[in-house]
């Protein structure tokens, strides 16, 4: 201790996260320059054009988003990823600026898989939400974007975080980040409930960010739909937006469900059995089967419980 | 923890390990395993056996704790930084002593229920220990409880039942000839 002292020589913290990861402040720029102004007057508009959408329920946690990658009024990408598995238990969704999202969930993967062999266990979801947002904190005020709910199920159950690059970390049971998010959440905010079942959770995040799709200038393309489980995640469909808001503008207004819901007590057990069926042993719903007949029960149902 | 050794190195050890406890649950937002507390010991451990201007840590620990799926845990570190779960152990001058006391002595009916358990625990003190319970330390750790230390009158009531044990297992022994 005396001679390290002396030497000022320090020993290397295998512990903590990895030394390659970039210096905060380190970027390379023209002599003189701030990065921030670089930025703002040469760089390009970097929108933050999405709707992603996660929520949390009994039977694990749901995590949708669209696919429109768009760089100011340019259409970039119209079928890009933006809900990113980070492990075999965990999924983010990604939305702010895309390079940023997917290289700090690269370094996110990295951190976690060497935690993961460390530890000897799974990451825990709120010590990954702990991670990355200390991880992103020590570049604030660079003009980083990072929106992101991270999803994932361990030991305390199905768990939800919403990460933001200023540092933010909030637990929560629904969050919609994006340019889109206020019309999902018009719609997760009407008909959420953590009693849902499998199916109706599905519809219910497509609805969301199919009505978001339609009224968000950002938001488009398809939508993705992602399923944690207790046994991991699972990619559940990409179903087209335009496709998905026809069939949703054919099932009824909420007024007409209200007079289905006093019918359906004398008409649903006849009617309801054969599609009951059919909706229950299907996990992957493909627009291209999904009748209007379908799409009626499915919000019906979630309108009467 | 409980350790055998340098009462000064112990401390600095202890207060390394507290720190780290908390640190743990600040960053990964979880209490530490007993197991990952136990390899930042022996790691520690172990960094001053290899660096230069130190001198290793004079001490053997036991670790005694319980994870979030509520299995006791019991790991055993020494001063080269090596360590290995255990269902028993005991370290010290007199290690060897209680070791072999306790490999006879822990069966499944010894540590059927709590107050056999601390008898087995004074018992296999008493081996080695001159001058009966006033030179015992004894402390009981419960699944959610904080640690419970016993105080000097609740480990001399338990040695005293030992005692009046071991008579009445002579008197057996005694009439039995007969």
């Amino acid at each position: 201790m005396a001679l390290q002292d002396v030497c000022k020589w320090q020993a290397l913290d295998t512990q903590g996260p990895s030394p390659h990861l970039p210096e905060a402040g380190g970027w390379a720029v023209p002599r003189g320059c701030d990065p921030q102004a670089f930025l703002r007057i040469h760089g390009p508009r970097l929108a933050h054009g999405t709707t992603t959408l996660a929520f949390r329920f009994r039977h694990g946690v749901i995590a949708a988003a669209d696919t429109r990658s768009s760089c100011g009024s340019y259409v970039a990408c119209p079928a890009s990823r933006k809900v990113i598995p980070v492990h075999q238990h965990l999924l983010g969704t990604t939305s702010g600026t895309s390079a940023d999202c997917v290289t700090w969930y690269r370094v996110l993967q990295r951190e976690l898989r060497l935690r993961e062999l460390r530890e000897g266990q799974l990451p825990s979801v709120a010590g990954t939400a702990k991670l990355l947002s200390a991880m992103l904190s020590r570049y604030r005020g660079l003009d980083l974007c990072v929106a992101t709910a991270l999803c994932g199920w361990d030991h305390s159950g199905p768990a939800l975080f919403y990460v933001y690059s200023d540092g933010t970390c909030l637990r929560g049971d629904i969050f919609s980040v994006g340019s889109g998010s206020p019309y999902a959440y018009g719609v997760l905010d009407r008909s959420y409930r953590y009693d849902m079942t499998v199916q109706e959770a599905y519809a219910l995040a497509r609805c969301a960010v199919t009505h978001a799709t339609h009224r968000d200038a950002y938001s488009g393309g398809s939508v993705d739909l992602f399923h944690v489980r207790e046994t991991g995640w699972e990619y559940v469909s990409r179903s087209d937006a335009f496709v998905l808001y026809m069939e949703l503008q054919k099932t009824p207004g909420l007024e007409q469900e209200q007079e289905l819901e006093a019918e359906a007590s004398q008409v649903h057990p006849e009617s309801a059995t054969p599609q009951d069926a059919e909706e229950g042993g299907e996990l992957f719903v493909e627009p291209e089967e999904m009748t209007t007949g379908d799409s009626r029960i499915i919000i019906a149902k979630t309108k009467m419980m | 923890m409980a350790f055998a050794g340098l009462t000064a190195d112990a401390r600095v050890v202890i207060n390394r390990a507290r720190v780290e406890c908390q640190s743990h649950k600040l960053t990964v937002e979880d209490p530490v395993t007993v197991e990952y507390i136990t390899r930042f010991i022996a790691t520690l451990k172990q960094k001053y056996t290899q660096s230069n201007g130190r001198r290793p840590f004079g001490i053997s620990a036991l670790i005694v704790g319980f994870d979030d799926d509520g299995i006791p845990r019991l790991y055993q570190t020494d001063p080269s930084g090596t360590y290995h779960a255990w269902k028993a152990n005991a370290i010290g001058r007199s290690a060897k002593t209680v070791r072999e006391f306790l490999e006879k002595n822990y069966t499944e009916d010894a540590i059927s229920n709590d107050n056999e358990a601390i008898k087995l625990a004074i018992k296999a003190l008493l081996e080695v220990v001159q001058s009966g319970g006033k030179n015992i330390e004894l402390a009981i750790i419960r699944r959610d409880q904080p640690l419970k230390m016993f105080s000097a009158k609740e480990i001399e009531l338990q040695v005293t039942e030992i005692e009046k044990e071991k008579e009445e297992v002579e008197k057996k022994k005694s009439k039995k000839p007969n």
